[in-house]
Order: C-alpha cells, then structure tokens, then sequence
C-alpha cells in the first residue's frame, strides 16, 4: 500500500473573515518522526494541525498527500486539546472507528477491549466515557486515535490540562506509536515535553513558521531570537 | 367542584368495571396515536439529523419552515387530508375516509413537523460537539446521522413524547377526517366533545381523566424503558 506521506503543505494560509489565522505556511511532513510544533497562544498551532488534517479550509495554498484526499483522511488520526467524549461507554467508544470503517462489531469491541488493557482502562470498559478523569478521558481519546493504525497521528497540546503521572502515561503511549511506525505531529507549551519527545520542532509565531529543524539543533543552536527567548524561559508574545 | 367528583366517580367506575365501550375507545386511541407518532418519529427524527448535519443553500429557510409547521392549525389539516381523501380528492379511491387510517394521517401531518423539529434542536447541539470528531474519523454521512441519532437517542426519546402529546390530545383534524363514528373511528378526544356537546359532563371528564392517565403512563413508561432519568450509563 502506498503511504499517504510525505505531505506537503504550500503557500497555506488560513483566515477567519479578514484576520489571517495561518500562514503563508510551506511545511514538508515527511514519513518519519516526532514533530513538536511550539509557539505562544494564537501562535496557529491549532490551525496549524487542523488544515494539516484537513479540518480547516485552506483559503490559499494546498495540502498535497501521496494518495487521494479520501484515502489519505482515513489513515490519519486526530487528539483534541479537549477531548472529545461520545455518549457511550468506553468500549463502544475505542470501538466506534473500527465499526465505522467496517471491522465487525464483534471483533471491533475485543480489540477495544485490548486497547483499553493498554492504556489502563480495562476495568472500566462498560462505564460511561464522559465519567472518566481528565486524564483518562485524553487516554481514551488517544487510543480511539491509534486505534486504527494511522499511518499520521495529529495532537493539539493533549497534556495541557494533565498532571505529571497522566502526562507520562500519554508519552509513553506516544513513544510506542511512533516506534510502531506512526509519524506524530504534537503541538505543546510545555518546552520539557518538547525536548523528551521532539525528533524536529517547528516554532511558530503570528501564524507563520519562524524556525524549524531537527530538535537537537533548535534546542542548543536556535537561529531566531524569539526562539533563544523561548528557551531561556522568557516571556515570547 | 361537584361535576369534577362527579367525574372522577364516572371514570373511576368505567375503569374498574372495564367498561367495553371505554376500552375500545382508548385501544383506538393509543392505535391511532401510536401508530402515527411511530410513522412520523421514522420520518422527523432521521430529517432532523440530517438538517444538522448536511449544509445546502435554503437550510436556515427550510428550518425556519419546519419550525413554523409546528404551529400548523389541526383544522386546516384535516380539511386539507379531507379534501385530499374525499372521493372528488386525488386519493379518493383509495376509500379512505372515515377511517382510522384517514387519522393516522392526520395525525402524521401535524406531529411530523414538531418531532423533525425537536430532533433538530437536540441534533444540532450534539453535532455541534460532535463535528471535528466525526470528521476525523473520516465518517460519511449516512455514518454521521446514525451516530447523532444513536447518540442522542434520549433527547429523541423527548422529541417523540412530544408528538405522542400533540397527538393523543389532537380533536379538530381527527373528527373532520375520522367523522367520530361509533365503533368505527371515535377516540377519546372526539368521545369527550360528543359528551360534552350533550351535556354528559360527567362522562366527559371521566373521559378526560382517562386520557391524562394514558398520556401520563405512556411517558413514564417510555422514560423507564429509555432510562432517561439514569446517569452513567447510555
């Protein structure tokens, strides 16, 4: 099967009536990596992740996957800032995108049933999703995501309202799929989660890419002085 | 005061002693009822997930038109059904009127608009939780109305009550396409304006309180079956 990566993303822009939210942005996602995507609120990391995965119409520019645009949508994956809770219990909910791309309900709810072990919640299958802590909710959310195998994984700031413990959970999760093959693009505040977890680091500012490179390179050698001040752990606005 | 003990006495004795003419009555009641808000639930709950989720050039205007169908005058509809049935009408053949499917209907006609409608309201708001989720998961749309009516299917639970209430206490139409003939089409509503036309208003209101007792056991029964009182569980 083809791979629906490398994506490329040129000249795009997003804007909310006249106010240009994103962009222009050229950006290359290529098959493989951990992409931390930093940048201070209303820097367009959101927007940024959401035109990458096709939520927002790009008002210019284009978003050229490998494989058509159907294809492409299916084998991608999406976890919300706020994660969102369906009305049903969590093994119908780690069910629902197996059933709906046509896995048969009954092995769609055994493997949910195998995924909830992983992530912890496999004494809670049959309680309501919406009942669940805030940590748990993102781990479910997280694992309705991978659930399918994607070959792209997109993560607006998923350990923004998390504590220590739960925020490990989720990057140890995240480091297995990107070690079964999933290519992560992840948005966060959190500088130190970017340096355990980034392969490359993309830095926005006023909706436009104003850094980007390998980790390593943005974390001791960066080249924009809005990015030295990011990490010296000053105030960037 | 008098004439309401008067008939609840009247309605007490009717239902105690299973009175035949009461239960044919009210068995009709609930067929006709039942079996409308059944057809129109097929119709308005599916309609109104699909207004809150598919985008099309006249969908304010067409929603704005369905909210104003709730408001529709019962008498006009069923002149309209009347005239559509009567035998000079185009479904004049099919012999039709004065029956309780001529009700049926009727009844379909009226209580369509207010469940498509609820079902709209409760739809859009759980659509509007739902969008970047569904759209993630790359669901088609057919996909994204089941979805919304599976899990929403409490507030749809509402929606139907709803028609049930419009329905079971519906008089005007009824009686123009029904003719409230004895053992044939009369129903509770149109039993308790003949009564009170002949000036039996104890019956009337034994009937009436008959009626409320329906309606209130319907609902409690649908809300037990729904659980829609329970938390934590869907």
């Amino acid at each position: 099967m083809t791979s629906i990566l490398p994506l490329t993303l040129s000249g795009a822009t997003v804007k909310r009536g006249k106010k240009t939210l994103l962009g222009p942005v050229d950006m290359t996602v290529s098959p493989r990596g951990f992409t931390i995507i930093l940048g201070p609120n209303g820097a367009g990391k959101t927007t940024l992740l959401r035109a990458l995965h096709g939520l927002e119409h790009l008002d210019s520019g284009s978003a050229r996957w490998q494989v058509p645009l159907r294809d492409a949508r299916s084998r991608q994956g999406f976890v919300f800032q706020a994660p969102v809770m369906m009305r049903r219990n969590v093994r119908d909910s780690l069910a629902y995108p197996l059933i709906v791309h046509g896995v048969r309900r009954k092995e769609a709810r055994q493997r949910a049933g195998l995924w909830a072990e992983k992530i912890g919640l496999g004494d809670m299958l049959d309680q309501a999703a919406s009942q669940l802590s805030g940590g748990e909710k993102q781990k479910l959310a997280l694992a309705r995501a991978l659930i399918r195998d994607p070959e792209i994984l997109f993560l607006d700031e998923p350990c923004a309202n998390l504590d220590g413990r739960a925020t490990r959970e989720i990057e140890a999760i995240l480091q297995t799929a990107q070690a079964n093959g999933t290519r992560i693009l992840m948005s966060t505040h959190d500088i130190g989660q970017a340096r355990r977890l980034a392969s490359d680091v993309v830095f926005l500012m006023g909706g436009r890419i104003i850094e980007t490179g390998p980790a390593t390179t943005f974390f001791h050698t960066p080249s924009t002085p809005q990015a030295v001040a990011l990490l010296n752990g000053d105030i960037v606005e | 005061m008098n004439e309401i003990l008067e008939g609840l006495k009247a309605a007490s004795w009717l239902v105690l002693t299973f009175d035949s003419d009461l239960v044919e009555i009210t068995l009709r009641s609930l067929q006709v009822t039942l079996t409308a808000v059944a057809i129109a639930s097929l119709i308005g709950l599916p309609l109104g997930a699909w207004l809150a989720v598919h985008r099309f050039r006249h969908r304010r205007a067409t929603i704005a038109l369905l909210n104003a169908l709730m408001g529709l005058p019962p008498v006009v509809v069923g002149l309209v059904v009347y005239l559509l049935l009567s035998r000079a009408g185009p479904f004049g053949v099919l012999d039709l009127l004065f029956t309780p499917t001529a009700m049926i209907l009727a009844q379909i006609v009226i209580v369509t608009p207010l469940i498509a409608s609820i079902s709209h309201q409760a739809m859009r708001d759980l659509w509007a939780s739902y969008h970047d989720l569904l759209i993630s998961i790359s669901t088609r749309k057919r996909q994204r109305i089941a979805t919304l009516l599976w899990d929403g299917r409490r507030a749809l639970i509402t929606a139907a009550l709803a028609g049930f209430g419009r329905a079971i206490g519906e008089v005007g139409a009824i009686m123009i396409v029904g003719g409230n003939i004895e053992h044939a089409t009369r129903v509770l509503t149109t039993a308790i304006a003949l009564e009170t036309g002949k000036g039996n208003f104890d019956l009337a209101l034994g009937l009436g309180f008959v009626l409320i007792a329906l309606a209130i056991l319907v609902n409690v029964t649908t809300h037990m079956i729904g659980r829609t009182e329970s938390e934590g569980k869907w």
